[in-house]
């Protein structure tokens, strides 16, 4: 065993050692989640169906008041809480989980392959149920049969809602693009493709032509000289809305003339393109900071979440 | 062999995993400590609280909830300030995801903010009058498309199957063109830039956006014209917790209502050490070119 190792096999142990001394010493306790019961009331209107909450002093007892009870998360020292075994084997899993793709940090391992593993499998199970129900069900099924849905699924469907059978048409399309399984069918997958490719190419070409080229040009043309108008109804130079102004037409041209290939960069299109380069650079350099800062906020929620809702260490 | 040369040496060969600890260190000592942080507001961020501090009472806001739990870090602190801001001024809100994976963030915000906080007292906010679920709708960019023009065509029913014709809170509400702001903490595709493209360009729909830090150069070029306001990653996040602290002390100046806050305190210091690593990276850099110039 190196020195490398050694040291951090040490660290492993004196992390587990602290977590089990922790377990078993601390008040909070590790992990145990609470909630407390809330009693709810409400009235069910008649004419939408949903439950409106009960006036302020009014009767819980009166005529057509529905009750049920909801839980909220709650302190332990919280009165009325009450221990919730279900949430506390959901945060215990996700600590497990959050340190076995930590575990990456030290290298390549089984723990992490598994969450990753976790993770794909859930994330294409939720996507299936979730596309299932709100496309499938609350899209075509209620268009195409509003009985059916208002019996099997959503019973808020209106009664009077009629079938629009044009919704026939993108299901056909839907179900074309399977035909890619079978190779003798295979062609007819490209409709539904054309069709997507087509409506895509043709919403996307004009909405961006208008928001990111023409209405981008109007805001690069700016006053390089900006006046302001000052409490005595007089004009002010804005010395810094006016180097603001003129940092982004400079920006703009440099950065145009360094993608402008019909002329050969030298001189002093070389020199301008050569800006364009340093503010290429400056521009990854910020994207590349901030996304740095974005993975440590990750991080932050992460360790947050296993200081204040896992180990109790912290309130937050 | 001197000293000096023997820990450059070692710098040399350092194993990154110490790297990683003293980064761990960095973000784990402030949060133990209860470290946050306080930022003065962007003009990007306080245009969009100036927003909705101007728009009268009952105003309609469409809040689209566009990211899923990669983004929430940066992103739900965002998301619930903006809520908390809009029931404070007794604003309607639409809540509304393109991501399938944005549904059950979009549910906590509406727990912990709507529910939670403005669900009780003399005037609750109250479902299908105060506010709306509108849930996922899908189909991504074209999804915003139909919003805009149609709301009932894209999503006919609310997130509880309820027939948004029977709600009171979208009585002669037809389209997004209706709404008199439209916010959304997004993160990728669709997202922010759509939202432009689809619906506050084109229909002149006033659009104010929440961003990953990664994301906010794309945006930035949007900002002022087309975009009201905007407010990138934790750092915006924390300063409009900043503001609304300011405006709206009782509670909001609790520090366990400023998630973004609280981040920002460990950001801070994560920050130190990686530019005091990317000063040590080039003086290593700077001392080995010499080593090896000295030494032929």
């Amino acid at each position: 065993m190196n020195r490398e190792t050694t040291i951090w096999t040490l660290l492993f142990i004196v992390g587990g050692l602290s977590l089990a001394y922790h377990v078993q010493s601390s008040e909070r306790g590790v992990g145990q989640q609470f909630v407390t019961p809330v009693e709810i009331a409400g009235r069910v209107d008649s004419a939408t169906g949903v439950i409106i909450p009960l006036a302020v002093g009014e009767s819980r007892e009166g005529e057509g008041v529905i009750k049920g009870v909801r839980y909220d998360k709650a302190r332990r020292e919280t009165p009325q809480a009450v221990y919730s075994l279900s949430r506390t084997i959901g945060v215990w899993v996700a600590a497990i989980l959050t340190l076995c793709v930590f575990s990456y940090l030290y290298r390549d391992n089984p723990f992490y392959k598994l969450v990753e593993s976790i993770i794909v499998g859930v994330s294409a199970g939720y996507w299936i149920v979730q596309y299932g129900w709100t496309v499938l069900v609350s899209k075509v099924l209620v268009k195409l049969s509003p009985d059916l849905a208002r019996y099997a699924f959503l019973p808020e469907t209106p009664v009077d809602a009629k079938p629009e059978y044009l919704y026939l048409i993108p299901v056909i399309l839907g179900c074309l693009i399977f035909c890619r399984l079978i190779p003798k069918a295979a062609w007819l997958g490209r409709w539904p493709l054309a069709f997507i490719v087509g409506t895509t190419a043709g919403l996307k070409l004009i909405l961006f032509l208008n928001a990111d080229f023409v209405r981008q040009i109007r805001s690069t043309i700016l006053p390089l000289v900006v006046l302001s108008t000052n409490t005595s109804g007089g004009s002010d130079f804005d010395w810094k809305q006016s180097i603001q102004n003129l940092v982004i037409v400079v920006s703009v041209l440099s950065s145009l003339t360094y993608f402008y290939f019909s002329v050969e960069h030298k001189g002093w299109v070389g020199r301008i393109s050569r800006v364009g380069i340093w503010v290429l650079m400056i521009s990854f350099g910020a994207s590349f900071a901030l996304t740095v800062m974005g993975r440590i906020t990750l991080l932050t929620m992460r360790l947050q979440f296993l200081f204040d809702d896992w180990l109790g260490l912290v309130r937050m | 062999m001197s000293s000096s040369v023997t820990l450059l040496d070692r710098l040399n060969v350092l194993d990154r995993r110490w790297i990683f600890l003293a980064m761990a260190l960095a973000v784990a000592a402030p949060i133990l400590l209860g470290i946050g942080s306080d930022e003065s507001p962007s003009p990007p961020t306080k245009r969009l609280f100036d927003r909705l501090e101007e728009l009268p009472e009952g105003s309609r806001i469409l809040m689209a909830i566009d990211f899923d739990p990669n983004s929430a870090a940066e992103l739900s602190p965002m998301a619930l300030a903006f809520t908390r801001h809009c029931c404070l001024r007794r604003h309607k809100i639409y809540f509304v995801t393109t991501w399938g994976t944005g549904v059950p963030l979009l549910d906590a915000t509406i727990k912990t903010v709507v529910q939670s906080e403005f669900g009780r007292g003399d005037r609750p906010y109250q479902y299908g009058i105060d506010y709306v679920n509108l849930g996922f709708v899908a189909g991504d960019a074209v999804a915003i498309s139909q919003l805009t023009s149609d709301i009932r065509k894209a999503r006919s029913q609310d997130m509880q199957g309820t027939s948004l014709d029977s709600l009171p809170v979208m009585n002669d509400v037809v389209s997004l063109q209706d709404m008199q702001l439209l916010i959304t903490p997004s993160a990728g595709f669709p997202g922010a830039k759509e939202w432009v493209q689809y619906a506050g360009t084109p229909y002149k729909i006033p659009l104010a956006a929440g961003c990953t830090g990664v994301q906010s150069t794309q945006l930035f070029p949007y900002y002022p014209d087309q975009l009201v306001g905007l407010v990138t990653g934790i750092r915006g996040a924390n300063e409009y917790e900043s503001m609304l602290a300011s405006k709206y002390p009782v509670p909001y100046a609790e520090m366990s209502k400023r998630p973004a806050s609280l981040r920002g305190g460990p950001q801070r210091w994560a920050h130190r050490l990686m530019i005091s690593l990317i000063v040590l990276g080039n003086a290593i850099h700077f001392a080995n070119r010499y080593r090896r110039s000295s030494h032929s």
